[in-house]
């Protein structure tokens, strides 16, 4: 059986991409890709486009493969992906939204992120065009006797992020959900272009606020690929460190909001005291509770003092003794688990199809974790499990969260353990280079793709967070659930609207 | 002088339960932060809200009626009657003769059918959700009710909670099954009707989850201030009634002076602050449930009325 560098063999090499192959393709080979791809041989990694070009990122599940195929828009349009292959759509949508290109034979041609509120339209594209009026949006139709639509958001009545959710019920039974993003655009990656990478640096922290860590990892391995830039082992392993602290900070955070979403508080408080205890002990030993701008191109930017680690220790030991009752608690309420348990299916083949990374693809059954499947030091020398489930269901996707926090309890004892000494940063000489990194943050894999020109200024970034993969299959999860279910499945997702948005 | 002492006491007792709400609702959650190991806002907190929102600007959506500005008046003065004619720390007040259970199921009835109206009246969705939401745990708790009344009318012979609470002190009482089951089905009939978990969230930012609240999405300023007060004395109305029917010990009996009365009044507090312990408790324990499982639980609260009843036909002595 082909593998997927045979399968792009027959492209254009480009040269000076790293760590994995980039190839032009033309028209034809490009929609033998998508076949496949639609076919279920590769799953969609990624897809971002250019001035004058789409890009297609693809993952071969089997021997853990990746390689990007270029097409050149000669004319403004390139073959949709979306037409065979669904997952691509609302990315070929913001293609269309940002650099103006067509996608030809796409079944949705609506706009997704520009809501008409630049000014502009594909303010990226080779030829922006001045745009005054708002765009009208059409929501997809559901018809039949008794149906009726409920609007929710983009303001909503808690403080959280904007996003609108158009719900057709008959009853309190949802028939369908649509999503509506794009809110929480800043414009990121126009900002990157022509900046240097201490600001893109900066940026590409600031895409989600709560995965600021994995952002900045991935978009440092991303310029060190393109640069060769050797980074010290203690950099490698102090990344890491911090990774796993955000990712315990998160669950922790996610597992009491879950419960606190079906009114039982005690959970919320329980599980916020934990996650606080953790983000003061990152504070202490890093100077800010979410580690915000530590990890830089070259290493990281603070050095972690002796009392640190045994700060750390500390906190492990604390969260060791503290969550196993609250484990406890979880299990054996039976109002809660009445509330999880069959709640929000998401079907293990829809999951398998949008590729979905972290619990969300987890917890059905897709066994996928870029710390082992797309290893980066320091993981690859590293003694963890990848926990899998089958069910689906809101349960499953706590139960998911429960046995990472106590992987990565683990994993924060071993890298204290095995924390070797010497400089934390390695200097990043200018340069032209082109890279790309995958990094599992606490939602799944974030992609990041970059080219540098000859000051190693960002000719072009691009950010993919796991979100992209899961906010689709939530509009199929909360399907046949009740609407006063949806708040709860979507925190059992909790998506992130900033880092889709970007 | 009879009279004006009568009248003195009627109205510290309409006054009482007035002040005495909005302290019930702080030290609900002040206790369930305690018991989630918050410190939690003072039990003065609901005082000052509703200051807060007394001198706020009341906005008013474009699409409401002039039914929308007159409700939150009207399930005001509903709530506040029937939370006056419960007998509370004096038997045998002034307006005894109107303190009737059946009297008191009408005028809740009638503040939660005008609430209804006005989720609906401004036309949002959210309005209507709750609206709907709150008919249907209505259709079931009203039942419930009406059952548990019966069960207490046919043990004391009336209506009047007066009497009832006279007969729950009088040696003929005697041990009986169907009280306990009619307590039970109060106390779930109580937690429903206030919108407590596990059938409502009153502390919530949820909207799709919402079925009180829902209702109130668009109330602003003092308008809210009102309901929201309505919802206070609403709860310590329940608390009440559940203590005056089962627990009536150390209530000042008709013609008692003072000092009686005073004694009555601790009473009452140290009963509602039981009773708003238990709550507190029994909400940090337990998860909502699913909209659709309100009507098991409210079921169970019906067929419970509904036992104690036959059970009293069945046989006189149990």
């Amino acid at each position: 059986m082909p593998t997927l560098a045979d399968a792009i063999a027959a492209g254009l090499a480009i040269g000076d991409e790293n760590p994995w192959p980039r190839r032009a393709v033309d028209f034809d080979h490009w929609r033998a890709l998508v076949e496949e791809l639609a076919a279920g041989r590769w799953t969609l990694l990624g897809l971002w486009g250019d001035q004058d070009a789409v890009h297609l990122a693809l993952l071969d599940e089997a021997p853990r493969e990746v390689a990007v195929v270029t097409h050149r828009c000669a004319s403004g349009v390139f073959p949709s992906v979306g037409r065979l292959h669904p997952p691509a759509i609302r990315f070929e949508r913001s293609i269309k939204d940002l650099f103006g290109l067509e996608p030809i034979g796409s079944p949705d041609l609506r706009p997704w992120l520009d809501h008409g509120r630049w000014g502009l339209r594909a303010p990226l594209g080779a030829r922006p065009e001045l745009a005054s009026a708002a765009l009208e949006y059409a929501f997809l139709p559901a018809e039949g006797e008794g149906v009726h639509q409920i609007p929710v958001g983009p303001v909503h009545a808690g403080v959280i992020e904007p996003g609108h959710f158009r719900f057709s019920v008959n009853g309190e039974a949802v028939v369908r959900l649509e999503e509506r993003l794009g809110y929480a655009h800043k414009g990121v990656e126009r900002l990157m272009m022509g900046a240097d990478l201490e600001r893109a640096a900066r940026l590409a922290g600031r895409v989600s606020g709560d995965s600021t860590v994995a952002y900045a990892l991935v978009f440092s391995r991303a310029v060190e690929a393109a640069l060769a830039v050797e980074v010290p082992p203690r950099a490698i392993w102090l990344r890491a460190l911090m990774a796993e602290l955000e990712r315990l900070a998160n669950h922790f955070g996610d597992i009491g909001a879950i419960c606190n979403d079906v009114a039982f508080a005690l959970m919320h408080a329980h599980c916020g005291a934990l996650r606080e205890r953790v983000l003061r002990v990152a504070a202490s030993c890093f100077g800010h509770r979410l580690m915000m701008d530590r990890v830089a191109p070259g290493g990281v930017s603070v050095d972690l003092a002796p009392e640190g680690v045994k700060r750390i220790r500390d906190l492990v030991g604390t969260a060791r003794r503290a969550f196993p009752p609250l484990v406890e608690l979880y299990d054996n309420t039976a109002s809660l688990q009445d509330r999880t348990v069959g709640a929000g299916l998401a079907e293990p083949a829809l999951v398998r199809r949008f590729g979905c990374g972290g619990y969300v693809g987890r917890a059905s059954g897709r066994r996928f974790d870029a710390r082992r499947d797309l290893a980066y030091p320091p993981y690859d020398g590293l003694r963890f499990e990848i926990p899998t489930l089958e069910e689906g269901d809101v349960n499953a996707r706590v139960w998911i969260r429960i046995r990472e926090v106590e992987q990565s309890l683990a994993l924060v004892e071993q890298i204290l353990d095995g924390l070797p000494d010497g400089p934390v940063r390695a200097p990043v000489a200018a340069g032209r280079g082109e890279g790309m990194a995958v990094v599992e943050g606490f939602r799944g894999d974030i992609l990041a793709y970059l080219r540098l020109d000859a000051d190693a200024r960002i000719e072009r970034c691009h950010l993919r967070d796991p979100s992209w993969f899961q906010w689709p299959v939530l509009e199929a999860a909360i399907g046949g659930n009740i609407v006063a279910d949806f708040p709860l499945c979507n925190k059992s997702f909790n998506c992130s609207y900033s880092g889709h948005d970007l | 002088m009879a009279v004006i002492l009568d009248l003195v006491v009627q109205n510290a007792q309409m006054l009482l339960v007035l002040l005495l709400a909005p302290l019930l609702t702080g030290f609900v959650r002040k206790a369930k932060a305690r018991l989630q190991r918050r410190r939690g806002p003072s039990l003065l907190q609901p005082y000052r809200d509703l200051l807060r929102l007394s001198r706020k600007e009341t906005v008013l959506a474009e699409e409401s009626s002039w039914l929308f500005r007159v409700i939150p008046y009207l399930i005001f003065a509903a709530t506040w009657v029937a939370a006056s004619l419960v007998p509370t720390f004096a038997a045998g007040l002034m307006f005894n003769w109107s303190a009737d259970l059946i009297a008191i199921i009408a005028l809740l009835g009638s503040a939660r059918f005008f609430l209804a109206l006005a989720g609906m009246d401004v036309g949002t969705s959210f309005g209507g959700l709750g609206s709907s939401r709150e008919m249907m745990i209505a259709t079931l708790a009203e039942p419930a009710t009406i059952m548990i009344v019966f069960t207490l009318a046919l043990l004391a012979g009336s209506t009047q909670l007066s009497q009832v609470a006279a007969f729950m002190l009088s040696p003929a009482v005697g041990l009986r099954v169907s009280l306990g089951l009619a307590l039970v089905a109060l106390v779930m009939v109580a937690i429903a009707e206030n919108g407590r978990i596990p059938i409502d969230n009153p502390a919530t930012h949820l909207e799709l989850t919402m079925v009180h609240e829902a209702m109130l999405l668009e109330y602003s300023g003092r308008h809210l201030a009102v309901i929201e007060l309505a919802a206070s004395l609403k709860l310590l109305l329940y608390l009440s009634l559940i203590a005056c029917v089962f627990l009536p010990w150390g209530q000042a009996q008709p013609g008692a002076g003072p000092a009686a009365q005073l004694a009555g009044v601790g009473a009452y507090i140290g009963k509602l602050a039981v009773g708003g312990l238990f709550l507190a408790w029994f909400e940090t324990s337990i998860a909502k449930m699913r909209v659709f499982r309100v009507s098991d639980f409210l079921g169970a609260a019906l067929m419970l009325g509904l036992l104690g009843t036959l059970l009293l036909f069945v046989s006189r002595s149990l």
